[in-house]
C-alpha cells in the first residue's frame, strides 16, 4: 500500500524529484526542535505552484498526511514530518515574482527566503519588516504559517502584520486567493486567519508582502547593569517615556558569556545584564529621541553606556545578540528555547521566578528576550546523554510556560506551538475555544490531513530522540541562529 | 429590516444568552455605518451600546481592553490622559462608533499609513459564536501566537461569524506634535506622484490623504517639533503647498475622521485601492452626477459619496463596500471560496446570524 502510494507520487513529478530512500529521508527528520525527529514515507520537491497544487489533491484523495517544509528551521517543531506522511518541500518554489515600488508591495513564493526580499526591495530604499533570527535561510512561506516575529515586533508587529494578501492551497485542494495588493480591505480578513494557521489549513504558495521605507538613521545603544532587575526598569522607563524604540532587548549574564566565547562578543565587563535599545527613523527625529534616551539611561544605574558610532558598531552589537542562542551551545550539550509571553511590568517577577525554577531543578537557565513586548527566550541547558536530562529540561520549560499562562501571557510569542507546546494548549484556551478552534481546522482541512499532531494536544504522537544531540547542522555551520 | 423584539445587553453572559435566545440575531453597535446591519432577513438586533465600558488598561503594557459597546471616543478619552493613542485613527468618533463596530466594520482613518490598519492593533478578542458559546482568543500581551488568528478574522467580519463582546488593542504613545502639509496636486497625476514618491522617503510620513475635487494632498508629521519644521521644509521644497495652522490641521483632521466631506443621507462606500488604481478609480466616479470623492492611505483606499438617491454606476473593478445608504453592499469585485461557507458554518452551523451577502 505505502509503496503504490510512492508508485501514484512518483507519477507526478518528473524523475529524482520524489525522495524515498533513507538516506533522503533521514536529512529531513527534523527541523530546529532537534529533539524530536519522524520519518516521513516520501519527500516531494515540487517546482511550481501547479505541482504542489497536484502533491496536495493527491494526499487528499489517498488521505495521506503532509508537511509543508521550507528551510526547516521552526522551533516549535512546526516542520515536523508526520511518520508515513509526505514532506513537501518549498525551496525550489523560489520566485520574486515582481517588487512593486509605487505600490510598495511584493509578490513572492513561498520558498522565497526571508532576506532576500529585503535584498531585492532595497534598490528602492524599501525592505520587509519582519526580521527573525534565522532570516537568511527561514522561507516566507515558514513565515506566514507560524506567524514570526523578530526583533522588531514592538514598533512593526509580527509576519501577519506585514502580509496583505495570498494564494493558498488548502488541505482539500481548493485553491484560493485571500486579500490582495491593497494595504485597505473590505470583509472577513480571511488573509488574517490563514496566517499563523501553522500548516493546518494548507499550503501558501504566493504571498504579497507589503514593504516599508528603510529608516534613514539608526541609534544602537548597549548599556550594561549589575543586576536584571535595574535592566528591566530601564525598559519600563523608556516605556514610560514615551519613545518608540524599534527594538527594545537584553541578555543576561550567562547569554553574555555564550555571546563572548562564541564571537568574541564585546561587551561591558562583569555586567548582570546587558539591554539595546534601538532608535530609527529620520535623522532629526533620531537626533532628538537619542538625547531623551540618553537621559532616561543616564538615571537608570548603568554601569556602561556605549553608542554604536557606525554601522560596523551596531552590526557588532546585533551579532552578540542574534548569535546568542547558537552560543549557548558552548555552554552546554543540549538546550531547550522557549518563547512564553508574560506582561512587561511582570518581567522582573518572570526572570526572578524563572531563576528560582531552575535553581530547584538543578539545570542552567540563560535569557535573552524581547523585552519591549514580553517575549522571553530562556534557553534551558541539560545534557541529552544523561537518562532524565531532556525529561527534567521539559519539566522547567512547562512550568515556565504555566508561569506565562498565570501571569495573563502566552506559552507562545513567535515560535508557534507546533509539537513542543501542544500540550499546553488547554491551559491557555477553554475546550469551547480548543473545539472552536478544530472545528475551524476541520474546515480548512476535514480530513486532517495538513500537519496533523501539530498545535492541538491529541493526534499522531511526535517521536521523541536525543539522536540528533547538540546544536542543528546548520547552526554548527553557522548558517542560521535561533531566536 | 428592525424588529420591535431588539434586544439591550450589558454584559458579554447576557449578549451569550441573547444570542441563544432568537433563531436570528444580529449584534449592532451605535449605527454609524447604518447599512453593515441593514439585513434583508428578519433578525433580532443585540444591542451592545450598554455593553460599555473599560475593562483594563495597562499604558506600560500599551493595551487595553474594552467591551464591545464601548464608544470610541471614551477610549480615546482614556489613552490620551496617557499620552496614547490607537495608531489607526478609527473613524466616526464623534458620531457615536462604538469599538465593537468598528473592529465588525474593519476601518480604520488616516493614521493606518504609518503604522498600520485596525488588524495590525487587535490583539484579542471575547464573542458569542452561533452556538451561544462565549469564548476568548488571541491574548491580552502584545505578542502572542498562540492558537489560529480570530481576531484578525473578526475585522471587517460584520458580526456575521460571531458577536463581539470584548476586545483588545495594542496602542502607543501619541507623537509629542505633528504637522500638517497641504499640497497642491494640479490633477490625478500629480496626486499619484506624490502618493507613490513620497510614501518611500526618508520623512516616515503619519498620513497621506487627498481631496481631489480641491486638488489638494495632505501630508501628516508626527514626531519632536523641532524635527518636523526640518522635514517640512524638505517636503515644500519638492512640492509647494503651506503648513496648516493647529486649528486647521484640526478642523481637516476631524473632518476626515467624520466624513465631513460626503452627503447627508447619501451612498457612502469605501474602496480598497492601490496608488496605480486611483486615476481610474476617480475618472468612473466622474461618470457619477454629484459625486464625491476621498482618496486615503497614499492611494490604498478610495471613499465615494452620493446624494440621497444617487446610485453607483457599474464597473466598480476593486473591492468595496457600502457603509451608508441603500445600494449593495458589496458592489465592487468580490472573491468567493467554499471555505468560505465552510468557516461560517464551523462558528456559525445554524445560521443564527445573518450571511455576510446579507
Amino acid at each position: 500500500m505505502k509503496t503504490d502510494a510512492i508508485a501514484r507520487l512518483m507519477a507526478l513529478l518528473p524523475k529524482g524529484r520524489i525522495m524515498s530512500g533513507p538516506a533522503h529521508l533521514a536529512a529531513y527528520e527534523s527541523d530546529g526542535l532537534t529533539a524530536f525527529a519522524a520519518r516521513p514515507l516520501a519527500v516531494a520537491v515540487p517546482e511550481t505552484q501547479d505541482e504542489v497544487i497536484q502533491i496536495v489533491r493527491f494526499c487528499y484523495a489517498e488521505k495521506l498526511p503532509f508537511v509543508a517544509r521550507g528551510s526547516g528551521t521552526s522551533l516549535s517543531g512546526g516542520s515536523l514530518p508526520v511518520k508515513e506522511g509526505i514532506v513537501i518541500t518549498l525551496n525550489r518554489l523560489n520566485r520574486i515574482v515582481r517588487i512593486d515600488p509605487a505600490g510598495r508591495i511584493a509578490v513572492v513564493e513561498a520558498g522565497v527566503v526571508n532576506s532576500h526580499v529585503t535584498t531585492a526591495a532595497q534598490k528602492y530604499g524599501l525592505h520587509f519588516a519582519p526580521d527573525p533570527s534565522s532570516q537568511s535561510i527561514c522561507t516566507i512561506g515558514g513565515n506566514v504559517a507560524f506567524n514570526s516575529g523578530g526583533a522588531h515586533c514592538l514598533k512593526y508587529g509580527m509576519t501577519s502584520n506585514h502580509v496583505l494578501g495570498l494564494k493558498a492551497v488548502l488541505a482539500t485542494g481548493e485553491v484560493v486567493e485571500f486579500g490582495g495588493p491593497s494595504r485597505e480591505q473590505v470583509g472577513p480578513d480571511w488573509t488574517g486567519l490563514f496566517v499563523g494557521n501553522e500548516g493546518l489549513f494548507g499550503i501558501a504558495l504566493e504571498v504579497t508582502l507589503q514593504l516599508l521605507p528603510r529608516a534613514e538613521t539608526f541609534h544602537t545603544v548597549l548599556a550594561g547593569y549589575d543586576s536584571l532587575e535595574k535592566a528591566g526598569d530601564a525598559v519600563s522607563a523608556v516605556i514610560a517615556s514615551g519613545l518608540l524604540p524599534g527594538a527594545l532587548e537584553i541578555m543576561d549574564a550567562l547569554a553574555l558569556e555564550a555571546a563572548v566565547a562564541a564571537v568574541h562578543a564585546d561587551y561591558p565587563p562583569n555586567a548582570a545584564a546587558v539591554l539595546i535599545v534601538e532608535l530609527e527613523g529620520p535623522r532629526e527625529v533620531v537626533a532628538w529621541d537619542r538625547v531623551r534616551l540618553q537621559e532616561i539611561l543616564a538615571e537608570s544605574g548603568a554601569m556602561e553606556v556605549r553608542v554604536a558610532k557606525d554601522a560596523a558598531e551596531r552590526l557588532a552589537i546585533w551579532k552578540g545578540r542574534k548569535s546568542a542562542f547558537s552560543a549557548v551551545g558552548r555552554l552546554s550539550p543540549d538546550f531547550i528555547v522557549q518563547d512564553g509571553v508574560v506582561p512587561r511590568r511582570k518581567l522582573g517577577e518572570a526572570l526572578k521566578r524563572i531563576g528560582e525554577m531552575a535553581s530547584e531543578a538543578r539545570l542552567r537557565v540563560a535569557n535573552v528576550f524581547h523585552a519591549g513586548d514580553g517575549n522571553l527566550h530562556p534557553l534551558i541547558m541539560y545534557n541529552g546523554k544523561e537518562a532524565d536530562g531532556l525529561a527534567r529540561a521539559e519539566a522547567l520549560a512547562g512550568k515556565i510556560l504555566r508561569m506565562c499562562i498565570v501571569m495573563g501571557g502566552s506559552i507562545t510569542g513567535e515560535h508557534g506551538v507546533g509539537v513542543e507546546k501542544r500540550d499546553y494548549m488547554p491551559e491557555m484556551f477553554t475546550t469551547n475555544e480548543l473545539d472552536c478552534m478544530k472545528r475551524l481546522r476541520a474546515a480548512f482541512d476535514p480530513l486532517e490531513i495538513a500537519n496533523p499532531g501539530k498545535m492541538f494536544p491529541e493526534g499522531a504522537p511526535a517521536v521523541m530522540t536525543t539522536a540528533q544531540h547538540g546544536l542543528h547542522p546548520l547552526e554548527k555551520a553557522g548558517v542560521i541562529t535561533r531566536e | 429590516m428592525n424588529t420591535d423584539k431588539d434586544m439591550v445587553v450589558t454584559t458579554p453572559e447576557e449578549l451569550a444568552e441573547a444570542v441563544q435566545s432568537a433563531p436570528r440575531v444580529l449584534a449592532v453597535g451605535a449605527g454609524t455605518k447604518p447599512r453593515l446591519s441593514a439585513v434583508a432577513s428578519d433578525v433580532v438586533k443585540i444591542s451592545t451600546v450598554k455593553l460599555s465600558g473599560i475593562v483594563e488598561y495597562e499604558p506600560s503594557e500599551f493595551t487595553f481592553t474594552a467591551l464591545a459597546g464601548t464608544p470610541v471616543k471614551d477610549i480615546a478619552a482614556a489613552l490620551a490622559e496617557r499620552g496614547q493613542y490607537l495608531p489607526f485613527d478609527p473613524l466616526l468618533v464623534d458620531a457615536g462608533a462604538t469599538i465593537g463596530g468598528t473592529v465588525a466594520a474593519g476601518l480604520g482613518g488616516p493614521g493606518r499609513f504609518r503604522f498600520g490598519g485596525l488588524r495590525d492593533f487587535i490583539v484579542g478578542v471575547r464573542f458569542v459564536d452561533g452556538g451561544g458559546r462565549l469564548m476568548r482568543m488571541g491574548g491580552k500581551v502584545v505578542k502572542n501566537a498562540a492558537g489560529f488568528d480570530l481576531p484578525k478574522f473578526f475585522v471587517g467580519s460584520l458580526g456575521r461569524f460571531g458577536a463581539l463582546a470584548e476586545v483588545t488593542f495594542k496602542v502607543f504613545p501619541r507623537a509629542v506634535t505633528t504637522r500638517t502639509l497641504r499640497l497642491g496636486a494640479v490633477d490625478t497625476a500629480a496626486m499619484t506622484t506624490i502618493f507613490t514618491e513620497a510614501a518611500g522617503q526618508r520623512w516616515e510620513l503619519d498620513a497621506l490623504e487627498a481631496w481631489p475635487a480641491e486638488g489638494v494632498v495632505y501630508a501628516r508629521l508626527a514626531g519632536p517639533a523641532a524635527a518636523l519644521d526640518v522635514l517640512a521644509a524638505e517636503i515644500f521644497s519638492r512640492w509647494p503647498g503651506a503648513a496648516l495652522t493647529d486649528d486647521e490641521a484640526s478642523r481637516c483632521w476631524n473632518g476626515v475622521r467624520e466624513f465631513a466631506w460626503a452627503h447627508d443621507g447619501g451612498e457612502l462606500v469605501k474602496v480598497a485601492l492601490v496608488p496605480g488604481a486611483v486615476a481610474g478609480f476617480l475618472s468612473w466616479t466622474q461618470t457619477m452626477a454629484g459625486a464625491r470623492t476621498w482618496v486615503g492611505l497614499g492611494g490604498n483606499v478610495g471613499f465615494i459619496s452620493l446624494p440621497r438617491g444617487g446610485t453607483l454606476a457599474d464597473g466598480l473593478a476593486w473591492p468595496a463596500m457600502t457603509l451608508r445608504g441603500g445600494g449593495a453592499l458589496w458592489p465592487g469585485k468580490r472573491a468567493d471560496a467554499k471555505v468560505y461557507r465552510a468557516v461560517k458554518a464551523a462558528l456559525d452551523p445554524q445560521g443564527r446570524f445573518p450571511s455576510i451577502e446579507d
